[in-house]
């Protein structure tokens, strides 16, 4: 297992995608910490990248990455391998690499400008999206054989979780506006892993006063410390779950 | 050796593998004919656990493969048509290869194949600008390589030149004469005759026959493996 990890690590860090992806990263949180008068502005901003961009890029690079793969993987299945550890190792390289560059471009911005507690929430919850958005690329990657369809299902995956679920959301919220809702959208968060990050950051942030009575809601659910525990949880989960299922999917795939 | 019974595949509507059923012991040295997609590669692939069968099941020295992988510790695999990871040279191809299974089988490795086919000497390329007939060498090779107790080889001389085909084909001749089994496909059928020892006949995923090729020269009265497939299939 070590061994395919090495091997699917150097073959991604000789890949100048991810150097190049590193260097956006660190450029973007740089110049926004330096545009910014105050650094928890700059925090704000590099908040909507964190929470639209890194997905994105995740999502995209892992799909054709392992699609990419297709030979790589040909090869290995024939060999006394478990599939298990192929796929295993396939996403420990990809989502170690990712996050890895995520702590580059944007942790140490992060750290050297804004080193509060809303910093280091905002990095933490970065990590955790980098490695779930691997998983839904790798679950995109195995259910279909075709590669354009596989990057189109996973754009589709991410654009779900960074607008139309919002839209949805908002659409139940309007209808039903005469009902008491802040229990459901508490609830409903939690289905999103890009809303519940942003909202433990914004929960850190002064910006939460802005938030009206579902913001107190969320405060007083998210903001303890069992919420963020069960928030931590549910995006741990969230990584488990993904990819426990795509792993189901890849040993029972034909190749 | 190898036991098949009753393996389903389908492929959507398309059965790809209709209740195949074969035996495969040491020491023979087995062609699996038969005309184009009828089943040959999927069944050569179910063996290696690559196509999970729909129904039925295939045990490898009496384990079933199914919850098992080290089996394919002992399975040599050349692959029709050869992918590898393009940005890959030769050299990092085979040293990962023999890092992934070296260590597991103990036995030294077998790299006779590579100094024949002078891969030796190209072991800086990249795999992405190889021809497919270099490819097909390090198919090969790679194969060979971890001398395993069985050969699986898809099509072994497709698009080899004469000398280097006529290399593979003493290789695989001292290495059945060694006791192993050897499965082979090929449309080549003249180059089978001084090989094999057994046949198995496939079409439309059925098993048509599986005989020992001194009994199908019998049956058919033909001396060339060619000349008695082509009686048997204009009998039908």
């Amino acid at each position: 297992m070590k061994k395919i990890t090495k091997y699917v690590l150097t073959d991604i860090l000789r890949n100048k995608i991810i150097i190049g992806y590193t260097i956006f990263l660190l450029l973007i949180s740089l110049s926004l910490f330096n545009l910014e008068d105050s650094a928890s502005k700059g925090l704000l901003s590099l908040l909507n990248i964190v929470l639209i961009i890194i997905p994105l890029v995740c999502v995209i690079f892992s799909t054709i990455y392992i699609y990419n793969s297709a030979e790589f993987i040909e090869l290995l299945v024939s060999q006394p391998l478990k599939r298990k550890q192929l796929w295993l190792s396939l996403f420990t390289g990809l989502a170690g690499s990712l996050a890895f560059s995520f702590l580059i471009g944007i942790g140490i911005p992060v750290l050297l400008y804004a080193a509060t507690a809303t910093g280091y929430i905002m990095i933490a919850m970065g990590l955790l999206l980098t490695v779930i958005f691997v998983a839904i690329a790798m679950f995109a990657a195995v259910i279909a054989r075709d590669k354009a369809k596989g990057i189109g299902l996973s754009i589709f995956l991410w654009l779900y979780f960074s607008l139309l679920f919002d839209g949805l959301i908002l659409f139940v919220l309007f209808q039903f506006q005469d009902y008491p809702l802040e229990k459901f959208m508490v609830v409903a968060s939690a289905l999103n892993p890009i809303d519940l990050s942003r909202i433990m950051v914004l929960l850190k942030m002064d910006t939460s006063a802005l938030m009206g009575y579902t913001g107190a809601v969320f405060r007083d659910f998210f903001g303890t410390n069992t919420g963020f525990i069960i928030a931590i949880a549910i995006l741990l989960g969230w990584i488990v779950v993904v990819f426990w299922w795509s792993l189901r999917k890849f040993i029972r795939k034909d190749l | 050796m190898i036991i098949a019974s009753n393996v389903t595949k389908k492929f959507g509507k398309l059965a790809a593998l209709n209740n195949v059923s074969a035996t495969c012991n040491k020491g023979e040295c087995i062609a699996l004919i038969g005309p184009n997609g009828s089943g040959k590669t999927t069944f050569i692939k179910s063996i290696l656990g690559m196509v999970v069968p729909d129904s039925g099941f295939i045990t490898f020295n009496g384990r079933n493969i199914i919850h098992d992988w080290m089996y394919r510790r002992h399975i040599g695999y050349m692959p029709q048509i050869g992918r590898y990871p393009d940005n890959m040279t030769i050299g990092q191809v085979f040293s990962m290869m023999k890092d992934i299974r070296a260590h597991k089988t103990g036995k030294p490795v077998d790299e006779s194949l590579i100094k024949a086919f002078g891969l030796d000497q190209l072991l800086q390329k990249r795999m992405r600008t190889l021809s497919g007939g270099t490819r097909q060498k390090v198919s090969a090779s790679l194969a060979f390589l971890f001398n395993p107790d069985v050969l699986i080889l898809d099509e072994p001389t497709a698009g080899l030149d004469p000398l280097s085909s006529e290399i593979l084909k003493e290789k695989i001749k001292s290495e059945k004469d060694k006791g192993k089994l050897v499965l082979i496909t090929s449309h080549i059928l003249s180059e089978l005759d001084e090989l094999i020892t057994h046949v198995i006949y496939m079409q439309d995923g059925n098993v048509q026959f599986h005989k020992k090729l001194s009994d199908l020269q019998k049956d058919t009265g033909e001396e060339k493996l060619a000349r008695a497939i082509a009686s048997v299939m204009s009998k039908k």
